[in-house]
């Protein structure tokens, strides 16, 4: 955006006016902006808990889609048709591809994808709890596309307005790819509920799972929720969890509804006062257990992340020696070493 | 199953060798999915077995139906090549097999697609995925070959373990217009100069062997190959008629 671009001079404390304007400036200027819905970019100042906030913000979602692959990639080798697997492989890719992209906006912040991986691996930072459960049947893949990244889009795209302009435009092309995993995640249960009725069981057993872990990807509830006043001042959230739980629920009773499927809530009914669905209470002392590292795959997730980290550090460190070795040969005056 | 009557009975064995061939390579790369050593490299490994896959299902589509090919034949139907359903171990492992078997499917695509045989127009596209993974494999063996003591050790060691599986890749296939001999020394001085580059040695051992030599393409293969596709035909077997 062109305004923001030239205003950033007057936010960049880079720009030559450090040392003679004080922070409270920088400060109403970066307010004003905010609450303009300019985007705030790497150069501009910011506030330092707004960086902070950030960078947990997105390190965690970088985290959750590496970890994300492995419930899915459980199924790559035992899908059932050769269209499925390419389709899955392809989600699995498309997730390896979310994480770089995010990797690379937290890194504008001035951290690093080493330095991340690293909280993550010591468990310093987390991922969405979503991913320690596990894919225990095929229709597993088809639940997690439908619901999970139904989820996943509901939290997202108002993402893609997000304060923070690097983050907003990862959250653009991300969107964009998540939508299509979730339609074909849909279309698999579709095929599922239609076909035998050993295939529509495991369908419903799949949903029947997977429900009540989607409804608390959105995070505790609005009075416990301890990030969210202050990420929705900053613009960097847009709505509270509880109005995007709400606002999954509305989409999902029609969707459950055409593919045959039922949702695993006697409380869900609609609300003509409303507007909107009411439904059961969460079991909030699953959610919290499970975030504590108590859920059924937390241990394996965390193990198999650490166990590709460790046992690829001679690849990464031989990528490294070699480029050492030919950077060097390729300088002026250097000798031999591939010109590229 | 109904094989694709447009497809010449001479071009369906060798369609079913090559489809093989991609089929469980596709496979086996699948396996790294949530274990490589870099993300760079869960995207570039996914990327390989997709296409594969790919080619794959074109091939098999030109014999009959590609999910009763894929998941209804035993491990004795199977025409793949011994090389392609090695398991992956370390990463090496995994390269040089890429090396070895993306140099020999780049040098056969580009001949086909040079032709005006029933390969014609997959090779046509097949052969720019395949150039991409024959820089990719080209690219991490100079790395390894030539980065530390302990990736070069480990390199050394997985030429020298599948290389006794290089021969069977030049068995003239039947029904496939192939210059298998020519081949064979592009190869040779291909892989040769690019072991060279990354410090590697070319292995010594035979190539041939009473057993390797055409074996896979027999449907003779090695241990690993049944569980392999024990573990993919499962679901699909465990559902008779199902639709997916």
């Amino acid at each position: 955006m062109a305004t923001a671009a030239a205003q950033s001079t007057s936010r960049s404390p880079a720009s030559g006016a450090q040392g003679t304007v004080d922070t409270a400036v920088y400060e109403r200027t970066f307010d004003a902006a905010v609450a303009a819905d300019e985007r705030i970019e790497p150069r501009d100042w910011m506030p330092d808990a707004y960086r902070a906030t950030l960078i947990r913000q997105i390190a965690q979602h970088a985290h959750s889609e590496i970890i994300g692959m492995q419930p899915e990639a459980n199924w790559i080798t035992r899908a059932p048709s050769l269209r499925r697997k390419a389709i899955l492989m392809a989600k699995v890719q498309d997730e390896a591809g979310h994480g770089l992209y995010l990797y690379s906006a937290a890194e504008t912040l001035g951290t690093s994808r080493e330095e991340l991986l690293d909280k993550l691996h010591s468990g310093r930072q987390k991922y969405s709890s979503i991913f320690n459960y596990p894919t225990l049947t095929w229709a597993d893949v088809g639940a997690i596309g439908w619901l999970v990244d139904g989820a996943a889009i509901t939290n997202q795209v108002p993402l893609c307005r997000c304060s923070y302009g690097p983050y907003a435009r990862a959250m653009v092309r991300i969107c964009k790819e998540e939508s299509f995993h979730q339609r074909q995640g849909y279309e698999l249960l579709h095929a599922l509920s239609r076909g035998t009725p050993e295939q529509h069981a495991m369908a419903q057993d799949a949903v029947d799972r997977w429900w009540w872990p989607s409804l608390m990807m959105f995070g505790p509830p609005d009075d416990e929720s301890q990030h969210s006043a202050q990420s929705m001042a900053w613009k960097i959230k847009r709505h509270s969890n509880d109005e995007l739980r709400q606002r999954f629920v509305d989409i999902c009773v029609p969707q459950a509804e055409s593919l045959g499927l039922t949702l695993p809530d006697p409380d869900l009914r609609w609300n003509e006062e409303h507007g909107h669905h009411d439904f059961g209470t969460i079991d909030w002392s699953e959610f919290w257990e499970v975030l504590k590292g108590n859920g059924p795959c937390n241990e394996q997730r965390i193990t198999q992340r650490r166990r590709a980290h460790d046992e690829g550090a001679w690849v990464r460190e031989a990528a490294a020696a070699h480029a050492a070795k030919h950077t060097a040969g390729t300088r002026p005056g250097g000798t031999g070493g591939a010109q590229a | 199953m109904t094989p694709a009557p447009e497809t010449p009975v001479t071009a369906r064995s060798a369609a079913l060798a090559l489809g093989d061939d991609a089929l469980v390579l596709s496979h086996r790369l699948g396996e790294w999915a949530g274990h490589a050593p870099a993300l760079e490299e869960e995207v570039a490994l996914a990327n390989i077995a997709l296409d594969l896959l790919g080619q794959a299902r074109v091939l098999l589509s030109m014999v009959g139906d590609e999910d009763e090919l894929a998941y209804l034949r035993e491990e004795r139907a199977f025409r793949n090549l011994q090389l392609v359903e090695q398991p992956n171990g370390d990463f090496a492992h995994t390269i040089v097999r890429q090396l070895y078997f993306s140099t020999y499917q780049h040098l056969l695509y580009a001949q086909l697609a040079a032709g005006d045989g029933p390969f014609a127009p997959l090779a046509a596209k097949a052969v720019k995925e395949v150039a991409y993974h024959r820089d990719h494999a080209e690219q991490w063996t100079l790395r390894l070959g030539d980065g530390t003591d302990v990736s070069h050790e480990r390199m050394r060691r997985a030429c020298d373990a599948l290389w006794r599986f290089t021969g069977e890749m030049f068995q003239p296939v039947e029904g496939l217009d192939a210059d298998w001999a020519g081949m064979e020394a592009d190869w040779l001085k291909s892989v040769g100069a690019v072991l060279g580059r990354a410090t590697l040695a070319v292995p010594e051992g035979p190539r041939t062997g009473a057993w390797s030599a055409g074996a896979g393409r027999q449907g003779l293969h090695t241990e690993p190959f049944g569980r392999m596709l024990a573990e993919m035909q499962h679901l699909h077997r465990s559902h008779p008629g199902a639709s997916w």
